[in-house]
């Protein structure tokens, strides 16, 4: 078993700022490098958004298998659940469940609703997406690649049922951005 | 006009300083160590253990000395050190039937299984002060000891359970119990929810709503059926080991308490019971909050809700010392612009009052013979 | 492990002085406070409710061939938890684990049990025995 924070306060409290920053300003890129020895299946950014953002009282849904999975059980101690509708947070390490199948909320309750973290092949800013909306001046422009082909039509399916709806943290390697859902997606022309 | 207005500063700090001098105190006598408050002031650190419902005897013990023997102040502090932690893990929930018992009673039966054990008890002392204790230095006489039956006690409770005198509760699976300090309380309020927040409740409030159903608000007749204090067993099952490990063992105090109940339809008349369950050794609170919990069972049971102890809106919402005193507490806090509005508000209404008696003389002269 | 959760890091040290050193050791987890929710049932048998938290600390280390060592304990002691940890996983190890039980569990558990025994033996002390009065003729 491979250890995860070398700090625990330090290394949540920089994963959580990364985070903080992310869902604030969407789609710009943070890094967050603080899990130097990882099961290979695991990026730094997405292992570390799950640490600081798990713990025993929240149901995680992965796709992960062997020492990934058992790496994340043992240190976020959160359930691992199999029915992705059932989990508060959720690793994607490959493909990303439908965002319609996974828990939106209440509008009563819509903080109660899912966070998905997507592990991607390569995430870039200055091309791609037009984003817009709240923590966005104008637009900003954000490529993600990796992600289903009708990703923009569940994204905007997501949005519909605002303030209900799925938070997405995208990473790969070391780096990741958010898309809360109040962020709307214009693909590129 | 008051504006909003910052500072105090130096004052605050000038005020802390000397909350710290007054804390300790003349200092030609010796310093207080949490050690010697947790040994010594043991049912202190219970309490505050309860009521900031977080088990560690070194950190409430910390916290009377931080309070300077304020237990509402170090239960506050002990809450508040706790919302700093995650939680774990939760236990599986503890088998008093197999606690190590210090002290065990029954006011139902004389002649039980395991015998009536009185422990480290106040009862039967005189409630003389006891000057020899303000001479220091004597130590006390040696317990005495005597050979031990190994067996556990069963539990008085059974006892009735098993001639069919006695409801039962319905035996607890393994369901994750509510838990009201991750969801707003809802009324009305499922059992283990009422337990849990009456085992954090405030010992004097649960005391005079218990005394409260024995004078006649609410109709109880209760029996201590059975209290015992001891230890139990702490078990754990940790994701990574899939089996439950003993981390530990916690003193506890138990309180059944049997009540009459009259029967209904669909019940013969029975005893039912009432539960009470302390940290630490907290007789007076377990009694208290068995008589709380029985009173609150009275809409289940068809019986006619009348008295406060009965009313778990009333009883739940305000049994919390903490929140309670946060709320009168507050009241302390700065409510200038509140009280100038109001202040405004009255001198209005005055002058209104004012005029309208200037402007008709003869009412007033009528008033005044209507209240002759 | 139940033994080494009550035990001291004085009381476990104590008893390492007379046996090989352990092997070295790697922290992967901890040693870190946290809560732990306490239940009980209603009537002692019933539904489980929540009666408060309790702090406990845990702490997982491996052995350079890979065994893992865990403890769980309430209180704070960080030392502790992780000491018992590494123990957990030296008892795991055929070459060591009868020397460990023999110089450090098994006197352990003698002196948790002493302790319990001299409890219950004052408790008994005080246990009423009642004296029936006979009516007399």
């Amino acid at each position: 078993m491979r250890p995860a924070f070398i700090d625990p306060v330090f290394g949540a409290q920089e994963a959580f700022r990364a985070l903080m920053d992310a869902m604030a300003r969407p789609g710009r890129i943070q890094r967050c490098d603080v899990l130097p020895d990882l099961p290979e299946a695991l990026a730094p950014a997405a292992a570390a958004a799950l640490l600081a953002l798990t713990d025993a009282e929240t149901p995680v849904w992965t796709d992960a298998t062997g020492e990934a999975r058992d790496w994340i059980a043992f240190h976020t101690g959160a359930p691992l659940v199999a029915d992705a509708s059932k989990a508060q947070f959720l690793l994607a390490t490959r493909a990303m469940p439908k965002l319609s199948t996974l828990d939106s909320g209440t509008d009563e309750t819509p903080q109660d609703s899912a966070t998905l973290i997507v592990q991607l092949d390569a995430l870039a800013e200055g091309a791609g997406w037009r984003l817009t909306g709240p923590g966005i001046e104008h637009e900003h422009r954000l490529d993600a690649a990796g992600l289903p082909d009708d990703f923009a039509a569940q994204w905007a399916a997501n949005r519909k049922g605002f303030p209900c709806g799925v938070d997405l943290v995208l990473c790969t390697g070391a780096r990741l951005a958010a898309l809360p859902r109040s962020t709307r997606i214009e693909e590129a022309g | 006009m008051y504006v909003a207005v910052k500072g105090g500063d130096a004052a605050i700090s000038a005020a802390h300083a000397w909350l710290a001098q007054r804390r300790r105190g003349d200092e030609a006598l010796p310093e207080l160590s949490p050690a010697q408050i947790e040994e010594q002031l043991g049912l202190a650190v219970d309490r505050v253990m309860a009521e900031g419902s977080c088990h560690d005897r070194g950190l409430a013990a910390l916290a009377i000395k931080q309070a300077r023997g304020d237990l509402i102040e170090a239960a506050f502090l002990l809450r508040a050190y706790r919302n700093t932690l995650s939680r774990f893990a939760a236990c599986e929930p503890l088998d008093t039937g197999a606690m190590r018992v210090q002290r065990r009673i029954s006011a139902t039966y004389k002649d039980l299984p395991g015998g009536q054990v009185l422990g480290p008890t106040f009862d039967y002392t005189h409630r003389l002060l006891d000057f020899a204790l303000a001479a220091e230095g004597l130590p006390p006489a040696e317990p005495e000891e005597a050979e031990a039956a190994s067996a556990t006690m069963p539990r008085v409770t059974e006892l009735l359970a098993r001639e069919g005198l006695m409801s039962r509760d319905i035996a607890g699976g393994n369901e994750t119990p509510p838990d009201l300090t991750r969801e707003p309380l809802p009324f009305p309020t499922p059992r283990p929810l009422r337990l849990q927040s009456l085992a954090r409740g405030d010992e004097g409030f649960l005391l005079g709503l218990g005394y409260s159903t024995q004078r006649g608000y609410g109709n109880a007749h209760p029996f201590v059926a059975e209290l015992r204090m001891g230890e139990v067993e702490i078990m754990l099952a940790p994701s990574e080991l899939g089996f439950a490990v003993s981390i530990g063992d916690i003193t506890v105090t138990e309180c059944q308490m049997v009540n009459q109940f009259a029967g209904s339809a669909h019940n013969p008349p029975q005893f039912t019971r009432g539960y009470g369950l302390a940290m630490g050794h907290g007789e007076r609170r377990a009694m208290a909050m068995a008589l709380v919990d029985r009173a609150l069972m009275a809409t289940e049971m068809g019986e006619e809700a009348t008295a406060p102890a009965q009313d778990a809106e009333f009883v739940l919402l305000h049994a919390d010392n903490v929140e309670a005193t946060g709320f009168v507490e507050h009241l302390k806090l700065p409510h200038h612009v509140d009280f100038q509005s109001e202040l405004e508000k009255l001198r209005s209404i005055r002058a209104r009052w004012q005029a309208d008696r200037d402007a008709n003389p003869l009412a007033e002269a009528a008033a005044l013979e209507a209240t002759i | 492990m139940s033994i080494l959760a009550r035990a001291s890091v004085e009381d476990m040290e104590a008893r390492l002085a007379d046996t090989p050193a352990l092997p070295p050791h790697r922290v992967i987890r901890g040693p870190e406070i946290g809560l732990t929710m306490l239940r009980g049932r209603a009537g002692g048998d019933g539904a489980a409710f929540n009666l408060g938290e309790a702090t406990v600390t845990r702490c997982s280390v491996s052995l350079p061939d890979g065994t893992l060592g865990h403890c769980w304990r309430l209180g704070r002691d960080r030392r502790a938890a992780e000491l018992a940890a590494w123990l957990d996983a030296a008892l795991q190890q055929d070459a060591l684990r009868p020397a460990l039980l023999d110089a450090v569990v098994e006197p352990l558990r003698e002196g948790q049990a002493g302790a319990a025994a001299l409890t219950a033996r004052r408790a008994a002390a005080t246990e009423v025995r009642f004296a029936t009065l006979q009516a007399m003729r």
